[in-house]
């Protein structure tokens, strides 16, 4: 494999763990390099993902407690606002672009950094600036913010809770993502090495080319919705306020108009992260490398187009009502031809079934429950039974965690081992999976079913009907919780104990696995020069 | 493997990036302004004759003086830059400093402008404006969401320039290395105009 050789002529020069000047954490958050940077994020995040999923379980244990609840209504508002705001902006929205695009981007298309390597480390400083923000919104005003994490009004101009700094940790965390777009669309467009044209870069490079510019058109928008928001509730300008002629249907626009596409964002490097795993544990290129391509594009044009199918009942027209219904199911075309393209991968492909591949399979099969529940709502006349149900709660988990989520967690025990140069123990991440899909499908399948037999979304508490459909949601909740932290905490004894991983454990044939594990400082000793398509895993032709 | 040879790693000047990259964050700015602009169609779509007489109100001299002022600003900006090409730091220094002076006089303005509307009890939740039909409270709400956040561009524009005023003076500017200046200079332009749609927009309604 001409990837072993490669690895065997670089010199053992020290990785970027080991590289450069500082010590301690000044080598960390004083750090421009993007291996660093990426790292960073993950850090962050993980943290932020174990805090909201604690919220999660509290949410569960509420719905266990009917008669009297353990949490008052107030509380349950505040678990679900914060639930929400933290996964939405601080782990599912930035996860797979800032942690894996920044480690893997300038590697993977054979450049020393990203094109603004300060930039980088300024938007990391807006995340964590955002994400501490949000977390003071908890503890300080009149109680955290409770209205949701789509903040509709009028509710969130008459709350008396801190909606404001919640708002406003948003919009600097979209200014953290903006900065982020910016840098890698400059980097796709300027630093690919040599030889490696457009149809030659991985597709997880097209899947966070297509990300970034989502981030970048669509971001500043729920930036003047927020600040807006923020002038509203100081100064009282009336735009939204219907007290004042304003009109809360427009908020709600301006609030889709971003967030709908933002769910893209959140989904499109996933799919770029499966797209890489796939053909490397079926050991055969990716079957239709360029509809996977243009679909990342396609799925983030027709995306932009489809904010409406979340106002159905909101009261727009019935000619409004219709186009967002079409384009809502044109936009699953885009979708639909990649999971051919990654089911069409696997037929003949001689596939290993390591951890990475399990969580990569089952992004396919949870994202494909997600995907077709969200054809089932985006019919008009079925919206009206289904909108504001669990079903909504259940579509949303299936495609933001099962999706995401689990095409996060492939990627991470995809890329471990070249992060942190630390194999994990496989065996463990196997047994991890089997709690965390079980529980999966028994929580939000259950929800998909109460939500279809009328359970309203955010109650704090229920009918005696639902009873049975929440009690076994929340051992559901409570399984996967556990598979969870065996899973996190595998990884992190990895850290410190596992063993030493090879430059290329998994038998990838893209540029990061080229380079030793952990890369060095510089990523390469000299810039590759790129002659073949990224997945040729047979150099000699024969398919 | 053929390869080409190794570069410093902090060292990466690419001006074309450069000026992407700023081209990027100029769409980010339309944008923030966009959904302003789509708010003031739908309800000027809704409220036609209250948008009609609230733009009567406003002080039209002073918007199309703003107007002016921003306009030569940005030849002054242009001449900057064109001067640092040619080598002439002094002319460069000099058309900074005037467009950062333009840019303040315009802020003075806005302040006179914005005081004598509050005087009278038109700004949100005043006592006048209270007492007004709701588009035109709508109306003055935009008014002062728009201005308002275009005058914190220009504050930020008086920053980055002065900023640009001492890197010329400390020669990181130079006629070789410029393109921190032109990116300045783009910025400034956009502010321009976003300024020249508010104008029509606002003051012209009537």
């Amino acid at each position: 494999m001409t990837s072993a050789a490669h690895v065997a002529a670089v010199p053992a020069a020290p990785s970027f763990l080991e590289a450069g000047g500082r010590r301690g954490i000044l080598a960390w958050i004083l750090s421009t390099d993007h291996k660093r940077i990426g790292i960073l994020y993950l850090a962050t995040m993980v943290t932020m993902f174990l805090m909201a999923m604690v919220l999660g379980v509290l949410m569960r244990i509420e719905q266990l407690t009917v008669d009297p609840p353990l949490f008052s209504a107030s509380t349950y508002n505040a678990f679900f606002t914060v639930h929400g705001v933290i996964m939405i902006f601080m782990f599912v929205l930035p996860g797979a672009s800032a942690v894996f695009g920044n480690f893997c981007l300038p590697i993977m298309i054979g450049a020393r950094d990203v094109a603004f390597p300060r930039l980088n480390l300024m938007s990391w400083y807006f995340f964590v600036t955002g994400a501490l923000l949000a977390l003071t919104s908890l503890f300080t005003g009149n109680g955290p913010p409770d209205a949701g994490w789509t903040f509709y009004v009028p509710f969130s101009l008459r709350s008396g809770t801190n909606i404001l700094l919640g708002a406003f940790a948003a919009f600097v965390l979209g200014f953290s993502s903006i900065l982020t777009g910016i840098n890698f669309i400059t980097t796709v467009h300027r630093m690919r090495a040599p030889g490696m044209s457009w149809l030659r870069m991985p597709l997880f490079i097209w899947a966070l080319y297509a990300t970034a510019w989502v981030q970048v058109l669509a971001t500043p928008i729920i930036g003047i919705t927020f600040l807006l928001l923020i002038a509203e509730r100081t100064f009282g300008i009336g735009v939204f306020d219907p007290a004042k002629g304003g009109d809360p249907i427009l908020f709600q626009h301006l609030f889709w108009i971003y967030s709908h596409p933002a769910v893209y964002i959140m989904i499109l490097p996933a799919m770029g992260a499966v797209t890489e795993i796939i053909p490397t544990f079926a050991h055969r290129s990716i079957f239709g490398y360029k509809a996977i391509a243009y679909s990342s594009m396609g799925i983030a044009i027709l995306g932009s187009l489809v904010w409406g199918h979340h106002m159905f009942t909101s009261g727009m027209s019935d000619s409004a009502n219709l186009m967002f219904s079409l384009f809502t199911f044109l936009v699953a075309v885009p979708s639909a031809i990649k999971v051919f393209n990654w089911t069409a991968t696997l037929y003949k492909g001689s596939i290993e079934l390591k951890a990475p591949m399990l969580f990569a399979l089952t992004f396919v099969f949870l994202f494909c429950i997600g995907g077709l529940t969200g054809l089932i709502q985006g019919a008009l006349n079925v919206n009206v039974h289904l909108h504001d149900t669990y079903w909504i709660v259940g579509h949303f988990h299936y495609v933001m965690f099962g999706g995401t989520g689990m095409g996060f967690f492939a990627a991470l025990l995809y890329w471990f081992p070249k992060m942190f140069g630390k194999m994990y123990n496989e065996t463990a991440a196997k047994i991890a999976w089997i709690p965390i899909f079980i529980g999966f499908n028994m929580l939000y399948g259950g929800m998909l079913v109460l939500g279809y037999m009328g359970m309203p979304r955010r109650y704090y508490t229920h009918l005696p009907q639902f009873h049975t459909g929440h009690v076994i949601a929340s051992i559901g909740g409570f399984i996967m919780a556990t598979g969870l932290i065996l899973f996190f905490a595998n990884l992190f004894v990895a850290l410190f104990k596992g063993k030493k991983a090879e430059a290329n454990p998994w038998g990838g044939v893209t540029l990061e696995w080229q380079v030793p594990s952990p890369p060095p400082l510089e990523n390469f000793e000299e810039i590759p020069v790129i002659t073949h398509g990224p997945y040729r895993f047979n150099p000699e032709g024969a398919k | 493997m053929s390869s080409i040879p190794a570069m410093p790693h902090p060292v990466h000047k690419d001006r074309e990036g450069a000026k992407l990259g700023m081209w990027l964050f100029l769409f980010t700015e339309i944008l923030l302004f966009g959904g302003l602009f789509l708010l003031y169609s739908a309800y000027r779509a809704k409220y036609p004759l209250d948008f009609h007489t609230g733009g009567q109100h406003l002080n039209t001299f002073i918007g199309v003086a703003n107007t002016v002022i921003l306009l030569t600003s940005s030849l002054t900006v242009a001449i900057a830059i064109t001067a640092i090409q040619k080598g002439n730091r002094k002319l460069t220094m000099l058309c900074l400093s005037a467009t950062i002076g333009f840019a303040a006089l315009f802020l003075v303005n806005k302040y006179v402008e914005w005081s004598e509307e509050i005087r009278r009890g038109i700004y949100p939740n005043g006592p006048a404006l209270l007492k007004l039909p709701d588009g035109e409270k709508i109306f003055y709400g935009l008014y002062y969401s728009m201005t308002g956040l275009h005058g914190l561009h220009v504050l930020a524009g008086i920053v980055v320039l002065s900023v640009m005023l001492k890197f010329v003076h400390s020669n990181r500017i130079t006629s070789s290395d410029f393109t921190k200046l032109e990116n300045a200079g783009l910025y400034w332009h956009l502010v321009d105009v976003i300024w020249i749609f508010l104008l029509p927009l606002l003051y012209l309604a009537a």
